[in-house]
């Protein structure tokens, strides 16, 4: 049986009016905010079947906006959101498809920053303010940001895993989930390790310097 | 220890240490997270305040929801009660009035607890916050009433749903108003048993309840709905209370649930695609809010 904390029950505290396509999104929005690890000059937003036929109803677009601002699903900030990304000069745009997506509530987020980069995300709200990261830049992920999660990119070859894990260990670090993805062999990789406990930034400096690795994020719970 | 997965079971621990449901959900928190009771309490202290914060905001500002579709109805009815016009009691009125309230907060992108959800974030607050003033309780009294409500919710959320998409309105409204008739019960003095009468009742008479939201947006019925299950706890409340019985132990009242929400035609849930969201009314205002949205207005 699941097992629920009494704040799964009476709780989020959040900014209305639904818990899927506002509060989820704006989760999931700040999940790639801070994937992208940088300054945001523009984002795109392509949403997929309910969150492309509603959105703006339930207010989905605020909330994604607000979560790439940085903003928490119960910040009362979060309906201001087009006017706050203005005045920053931040460029947004929203698009719906009409193509088939992984679940009625999802998201592709394009995002540019300011180092010239491109990330490209996407997302799905799965209901209760719970989401789950499916692709990062062309690769397939699975997870939900409710842990600390370290995410690296690095290339597809022996020892890499070996090595993040024991820099974990070394900093008593105990792994909940792991799960390593890749393009092919010998291609670009991407490692999600999900924790119980905070990973410090200096374990994420030693781990972007292990040879292979091409960038390492920390994401603290959202 | 504190562990319970059904409502026998929570009975059995509320006796076997002697204390009130209250006491045992925060026990189990504590077992669960490891966290010390007094953050777990501050925790739902500030659950207790942000409810309380959208009711007053329900009640003196101008709301209107983001399509346009809801808003300011609280306040007309608040208006009725303060020149004490209205046809219920106060106290019944003022629960009506501050249900409706949190929910057109919920619909203007408000702050709001989704208690257990965000459509249903309205009947706990009402009922609760209503009667705690009626009665003279304290903020601690509440918020312990609100673990109450929680121990209630967790049962229905490992037996049954909370998701109107799965189990309808009742799922959501329902499950809302046991836990609010529950947590009542336990602010009055009842025992255990009578919290657990109290949400059997209450959801005995809400099952079935369809969810048929117009245009797919949590407003027409929903905040209407939010009202009658604030009401529908207090009723449920004073009927235990009262030393009623409800006949049907609460856990087969909460898997009578389920199998009626799997019962229900998809149409009724939530999907808008059956009830007041297929009216003709219905279809003209999804159509208008749809193509304001193509617009982009």
């Amino acid at each position: 049986m699941r097992e629920f904390s009494v704040f799964d029950i009476m709780g989020p505290i959040m900014i209305g009016p639904s818990s899927s396509h506002t509060a989820g999104a704006a989760r999931l929005a700040k999940i790639a905010r801070k994937i992208a690890d940088d300054e945001i000059k523009e984002v795109e937003f392509i949403l997929y079947e309910s969150f492309a036929r509603t959105y703006k109803g339930h207010g989905t677009d605020r909330a994604l906006l607000a979560g790439i601002l940085g903003f928490d699903p119960d910040d009362e900030r979060l309906p201001r959101s087009f006017e706050i990304a203005e005045e920053l000069g931040l460029k947004f745009k929203f698009t719906e498809s009409d193509e088939e997506a992984p679940h009625p509530n999802t998201v592709r987020m394009i995002i540019k920053t300011s180092d010239g980069k491109t990330y490209n995300i996407l997302g799905c709200s799965v209901g209760g303010g719970n989401v789950l990261l499916k692709e990062i830049n062309g690769i397939e992920v699975e997870f939900t940001g409710e842990y600390e999660t370290l995410i690296t990119t690095h290339i597809d070859k022996p020892g890499i895993v070996a090595a993040v894990t024991k820099v974990l260990a070394d900093c008593n670090i105990n792994i909940a989930f792991m799960r390593v993805y890749r393009h092919a062999k010998g291609d670009k990789a991407i490692m999600v390790i999900e924790s119980d406990q905070e990973i410090p930034e200096r374990a994420k400096e030693v781990i972007k310097n292990i040879d292979g690795i091409l960038n390492a994020i920390i994401l603290n719970p959202v | 220890m504190y562990q319970f997965n059904y409502g026998y079971e929570l009975l059995e621990l509320t006796k076997k240490f002697n204390k009130p449901i209250s006491e045992i959900v925060m026990l189990a928190e504590q077992e669960r997270t490891g966290e010390d009771l007094e953050v777990i309490f501050e925790k739902m202290k500030k659950n207790l305040q942000v409810m309380r914060e959208a009711i007053n905001k329900g009640l003196n500002e101008d709301i209107k929801s983001v399509s346009g579709l809801s808003g300011g109805d609280a306040k007309k009815l608040y208006a009725r009660i303060v020149i004490g016009n209205t046809l219920s009691c106060e106290t019944m009125a003022k629960a009506a009035a501050s249900a409706l309230a949190v929910t057109e907060v919920n619909a203007s992108m408000g702050r709001i607890v989704a208690a257990p959800t965000a459509g249903s974030s309205g009947v706990i607050p009402g009922a609760l916050i209503t009667v705690a003033r009626k009665f003279g309780k304290s903020e601690d009294d509440m918020t312990k009433a609100l673990f109450t409500a929680s121990g209630i919710g967790i049962i229905i959320a490992k037996n049954a749903t909370l998701a109107g998409a799965e189990g309808g309105c009742q799922a959501e409204v329902g499950s809302a108003s046991a836990m609010a008739a529950g947590a009542l019960v336990e602010l009055m003095g009842g025992t255990p048993e009578q919290c657990l009468t109290a949400a059997s009742f209450a959801i005995m008479n809400l099952l079935g309840l369809v969810c048929d939201p117009v245009a797919g947006l949590v407003e027409i019925p929903c905040e209407k709905r939010n009202a009658l299950g604030a009401l529908n706890a207090m009723i449920c409340a004073d009927f235990a209370i009262a030393g009623m019985d409800s006949v049907i132990p609460f856990d087969e009242v909460v898997e009578t649930m389920y199998r009626v929400g799997k019962a229900i035609p998809s149409a009724l849930r939530e999907t808008a695609e059956g009830g007041l969201a297929k009216t003709p009314t219905a279809m003209r205002l999804k159509k208008e809010i749809f193509e304001k949205e193509k617009r982009g207005d």
